[in-house]
């Protein structure tokens, strides 16, 4: 049992992990160029060309704008959860993550039958004579496939950082003297930040970094991120760029990563960087 | 008659299909340290929770200062609770954690700063105002809580088991000091605890409570010399409790034998239990002593020596004595006429 | 009315979330190519899913991958993560953060580098680079399945069997193995429904010929809508949920055989997770 068991692992690891990210490194600080590779932030200047520079916010913007709704949506849900609404929780909450299960394109492309010209939605709302809607291939079916695939992610870490807080806690505040809404707003509120931090690290990451969401419902006029470094390296075929790009991508991952770490509790024991 | 503050009158709560209290009666008098003391699931818990306002009874009143407060929600009652575990708001600061009922009740800064400076004093944590409350030591938690619950100035504070977490060498420093505070402050407490030591050495009255009912209110010194039942005299210190036959008034059979005792009013021939605490049996030679038995084992406790005695019908009699009598010794057992209690049997089962 | 009011919402909500896939379930029974009408019930997609040479042959790899990868990393995962167990200090460090970094980076990032390093080694892109990147992305979720076993087991449990008699050899395989099987278990079931899943990596790392279930649905979904895309849809959602009933139950009876103690590991897969590392979050971290 003394043996370093991890060996293979740890050779796979940096083979399949390290050496590749190493080598998304290289194309994006170098410049091919007759000589061969030379240092250089060339792949990074081009990034602030405006035309880049448009899909960087608006992908900021998007994932912002879907982390935001996921929250005002999602943080009913995690409460009612959390509290004795509902006797049978744990079926619930299941049942709540299942859909999480199906494959994440098929839940994306499901979409596509609600919200095309002649589907469902449109039907239902000609049932009921209002006019119809033509939100496929914009911003709004964009947000809309977001918050539908990752509005989950939300939930969940709200939810069981609620059910953790001790109900003690919440009797002392009536105890000394405040109301229900009190209590949510100076105490609830107050100790759910960790799963509110999380909850929207774990929304806005994926929402940032997604490409399907935006091929299909977006269409191909609206380009994310995500869809500029696939174009970059299956189209274009230019790997500097398309290695930069990833490497800001995780660079603003491992920002809203430091970000959370500062609100989690330090009593947690986990290495991460 | 002293005031009462807090009366209880036929509460009653039923959680789901068990019954946690059963028409409870129980007033509380102003000044007062009472103990709700019983094994766990004897209904003290919840008991304390009606008063606090946590659960609404079932049936039944409860009456605070005159006023039926059966349905006011525990915001705004004037009673404080320090909670087991003490449930300290973890996002808080010592400083923020006190000033949480007081910023509530929008108290000028000045004001909630001198009174928490004094309350830090009673409960001896000056200095410690912007620590962490989870950076602090179980003893240090638990006084935050007394500081949080008392700055309040409530009418009456309920603790409910809050020193099941602290060792047994600081559960008797805040013992003594949760006693000579209320005395400082002449609060109402009302203590929950199924350590009937911690009960007797705290209270002036004693509840003592099973399955939902009061089985005995008294002085601690009664609740101790006078048991009212079987169950409470095991409760309350080790007893032997064997089963006895009223032959007479003050004359009754314990194993074939007949002794004085001092109770009256029962039954003849009625049966009954005896209750015989360990320390008033009297080991004799065995010679001309009536109740015989042969020593089983024997236990060093420090103060005392532990002993089993199997009497002459295989009765098994615990004895406490300072004297040490070999295993396997026949002696004899005696004990005075004021120390056999005579108990109505509990439902003939 | 309050709490009327509250199960109104949680409902609603679950209506979002569960609409959709219902609407691409009836749509699989639908006899008529346009979704405005109904033209009865139909098998006939189904049929035709089955006689699409594309779908089958990509149903076959798909499956391929899954069973070979989830086995690989199974083996090398919880080898790994007995070693992670027994280290100390830097080394394990390093371990730990390095299992982190693919569940932390997006798909998109570890897609390219993979696909960039197989270019760059000159290793033709299919079969052979799909299988390596499925392995790559499931290790890590089996060392996280298998660890909080091995934190769970009694130190003293090898000792014990090396006390009794044991060789090494034997108290590792008849103590320590057995008792942490449910991790293992878990891990492999993990790194299989993972696999079955994965689009992103295996779009980028797949080539000639050589595609996945999830592959060959992007490409008909970019195409628009094909009620034979419904078929499958609705096959692969059955085939989650009865994989993660029996996830579910066989834990379920786990909890109720270690309810004494420590044993009672809570942690479902597809149940509430609070952590954002652990492996119980969804497939799709895109």
């Amino acid at each position: 049992m003394k043996k370093a068991t991890f060996l293979p692992y740890l050779i796979w690891m940096i083979m399949f992990i390290v050496i590749p990210l190493i080598l998304v490194l290289f194309y994006a600080f170098t410049v091919s160029t007759p000589e061969g590779y030379k240092l250089s932030l060339d792949n990074f200047k081009r990034f602030f060309e405006p035309v880049y520079l448009k899909v960087i916010l608006r992908s900021l913007g998007l994932a912002l704008v879907s982390t935001l709704i996921c929250l005002v949506l999602g943080y009913p849900v995690a409460m009612i959860m959390a509290g004795n609404t509902f006797s049978r929780r744990d079926v619930l909450m299941l049942l709540f993550v299942v859909p999480m299960w199906m494959n994440f394109l098929l839940r994306t492309y499901a979409w596509l039958a609600i919200l095309e010209r002649n589907g469902i939605l449109n039907i239902a709302l000609s049932w009921l004579k209002l006019p119809s809607v033509n939100i496929l291939y914009t911003n709004a079916a964009v947000v809309l496939g977001m918050v539908y695939n990752f509005l989950p992610f939300m939930v969940l870490p709200i939810y069981s950082v609620l059910r953790k807080i001790d109900k003690g806690v919440i009797e002392a505040a009536h105890d000394l003297g405040a109301n229900p809404v009190g209590v949510f707003t100076k105490v609830i509120l107050p100790l759910s930040v960790p799963g509110i931090v999380s909850g929207v690290t774990m929304v806005f990451m994926p929402a940032l970094t997604t490409f399907i969401i935006s091929r299909l419902l977006g269409g191909g006029q609206f380009t994310l991120i995500g869809n500029l470094i696939e174009q970059q390296f299956l189209v274009v075929g230019d790997w500097g760029f398309g290695s930069a790009i990833s490497v800001i991508m995780i660079v603003f991952i491992l920002l809203s990563m430091g970000i959370m770490s500062f609100f989690e509790d330090a009593d947690k024991e986990k290495t991460l960087w | 008659m002293a005031e009462n503050l807090v009366q209880l009158q036929g509460v009653s709560k039923v959680f789901d299909d068990t019954v946690a209290l059963a028409e409870i009666d129980l007033y509380i008098r102003k000044n007062e340290f009472v103990t709700l003391l019983g094994p766990s699931g004897c209904g003290k818990t919840t008991t304390l929770r009606l008063i606090g306002g946590f659960e609404e009874p079932t049936s039944g009143t409860i009456w605070f200062n005159g006023e039926d407060i059966s349905n006011v929600p525990s915001y705004k009652r004037q009673v404080n609770t320090i909670f087991q575990r003490y449930a300290l708001f973890s996002h808080l600061n010592v400083y923020e954690n006190i000033a949480f009922g007081l910023r509530i009740k929008k108290m000028p800064e000045n004001v909630i700063k001198q009174k928490i400076t004094k309350m830090l004093q009673l409960v001896n944590l000056e200095g410690y105002e912007k620590r962490d409350v989870d950076s602090l030591s179980g003893g240090q938690q638990q006084r935050v809580a007394i500081a949080r619950a008392l700055v309040n100035e409530p009418d009456l504070l309920l603790l409910d088991e809050p020193l099941a977490a602290l060792d047994l060498k600081l559960r008797r420093e805040m013992q003594q000091e949760l006693k000579n505070m209320q005395k400082q402050l002449g609060i109402t407490f009302v203590f929950v605890t199924h350590d009937q030591e911690e009960a007797l050495s705290m209270s002036d009255t004693v509840v003592v409570m099973k399955d939902g009912k009061i089985q005995q209110i008294g002085t601690p010194e009664m609740i101790y010399n006078e048991p009212k039942n079987a169950f409470v005299a095991d409760f309350i210190g080790e007893s032997n409790i064997v089963d006895g036959i009223m032959r007479d008034d003050c004359l009754v059979e314990i194993s074939g034998r007949l002794f004085e005792c001092v109770d009256k009013g029962f039954g003849r021939d009625e049966n009954v239990d005896v209750v015989i605490r360990p320390e008033d049996i009297v080991l004799t030679p065995a010679d001309d002593a009536k109740l015989t038995g042969v020593v089983r084992s024997v236990t060093f406790l420090g103060v005392h020596y532990e002993m089993i005695i199997e009497g002459h019908d295989g009765i098994n009699w615990l004895v406490h004595s300072t004297l040490k009598e070999p295993v396997g010794t026949t002696v004899g057992l005696s004990f005075a006429p004021f120390d056999i209690h005579i108990m109505k049997k509990e439902n003939a089962s | 009315m309050v709490k009327f009011l509250k199960k109104c919402y949680v409902y609603l909500i679950f209506a979002f979330l569960y609409v959709p896939i219902l609407v691409l379930m009836v749509y699989s029974f639908n006899d008529s190519r346009s979704r405005g009408t109904w033209g009865g019930f139909t098998l006939r997609w189904y049929v035709e899913l089955f006689q699409d040479r594309a779908i089958m042959s990509s149903l076959y790899y798909t499956i391929l991958i899954a069973v070979i990868a989830s086995f690989v990393a199974t083996v090398i995962g919880t080898l790994a993560a007995l070693g992670i167990y027994n280290a100390k200090g830097f080394k394990k460090k390093l371990t730990m953060n390095l299992t982190y970094i693919p569940v932390l980076n997006p798909d998109i990032v570890t897609g390219i580098s993979l696909m960039i390093l197989f270019v760059f080694a000159k290793i033709q892109l299919g079969f052979v680079t799909l299988l390596l990147a499925h392995i790559t992305f499931n290790i890590p979720y089996v060392v996280l399945s298998v660890l909080p076993k091995l934190r769970q087991l009694n130190k003293h449990l090898y000792e014990a069997a090396l006390d009794l008699g044991a060789t090494p050899n034997q108290a590792f395989w008849k103590v320590i193995i057995p008792e942490i099987m449910p991790g293992i278990i878990t891990g492999f079931l993990l790194a299989f429904t993972l696999s079955i899943d994965d689009f992103v990596i295996s779009f980028f790392t797949t080539g000639s010929g050589v595609s996945t279930l999830s592959i060959t649905a992007y490409s008909m979904a970019r195409r628009g809508i094909n009620p034979k895309i419904n078929a499958l849809s609705t096959l692969m959602f059955l085939l989650v949920l009865v994989l993660l009933v029996i996830v579910n139950v066989r834990q379920e009876r786990e909890e109720k055989k270690g309810k004494d103690g420590k044993n009672g590991s809570k942690a479902r897969i597809g149940s509430p997770s609070p952590d954002r590392n652990d492996p119980q979050f969804g497939p799709d971290w895109l």
